[in-house]
């Protein structure tokens, strides 16, 4: 399946990236997380995550799909 | 009305055509890059937004700002970009009758926008390498 992963903060900076597109065989988000923090040596848990999928918050157990765009939400920093 | 801007805030209170005429009461709050954080001497801080969401969030808590208090106006503009000691992260304006209400609703947007919106902000320090900050308030708020 091929979907598409946005990262900002501490992950984009890890990641080296700010978006790819990839095959997975990842069926949740919690396995996609799983995949990417061994490929980039994530520093955080996805515990102290949000996910979105397509600009909505979703839970980590959600079934992805062909040309989902995930995005692994750091703890929010703004003002 | 919320935005996400690279560019320096312009102050809308300057504009004063856009306020009614029954208006009382204006409280604005204007959120600056300070020179220290946590003990550390910041030089200056970055912001990323992942905008999509960022847009639909903030436009959500501008809605429940309308709602929960009886003001006429509210607006909050947030910066990204690399930004330096001094300058505007972000501008929350709202006006009503009497300024309490103002004043309530200012305050409840600035504190929802920080623990809500998917805006992050990196520390680049005077000494050492520079760090993305996570919210205070995390460990207290649920992610959902």
């Amino acid at each position: 399946m091929k979907i598409k992963v946005k990262y900002f903060a501490m992950l984009r900076a890890s990641a080296g990236k700010s978006e790819e597109e990839l095959e997975t065989t990842a069926s949740t988000p919690s396995e996609l997380f799983g995949e990417l923090k061994e490929r980039y040596n994530f520093k955080i848990d996805h515990h102290h995550l949000k996910v979105a999928i397509n600009e909505s918050y979703a839970p980590f157990d959600q079934s992805l799909c062909e040309s989902d765009t995930v995005v692994f939400i750091p703890p929010v920093a703004g003002g | 009305m919320f935005a996400i801007e690279n560019t320096p805030i312009e102050k809308l209170r300057s504009l004063s055509t856009d306020v009614k005429s029954h208006t009382g009461g204006v409280v604005i709050f204007e959120g600056l890059v300070r020179d220290i954080n946590d003990g550390k001497k910041v030089k200056s801080l970055e912001y990323q937004a992942y905008n999509e969401m960022a847009l639909k969030v903030g436009a959500q808590i501008m809605k429940e700002a309308m709602g929960k208090f009886d003001i006429i106006d509210a607006k909050c503009i947030h910066r990204t970009g690399h930004l330096q000691i001094g300058e505007m992260a972000v501008y929350v304006y709202s006006c009503s009758v009497h300024r309490e209400q103002s004043f309530l609703a200012t305050q409840y947007i600035i504190d929802e926008v920080k623990t809500r919106v998917p805006i992050w902000k990196c520390e680049h320090y005077v000494d050492g390498e520079p760090e993305w900050v996570a919210c205070h308030k995390c460990g207290e708020h649920t992610h959902n």
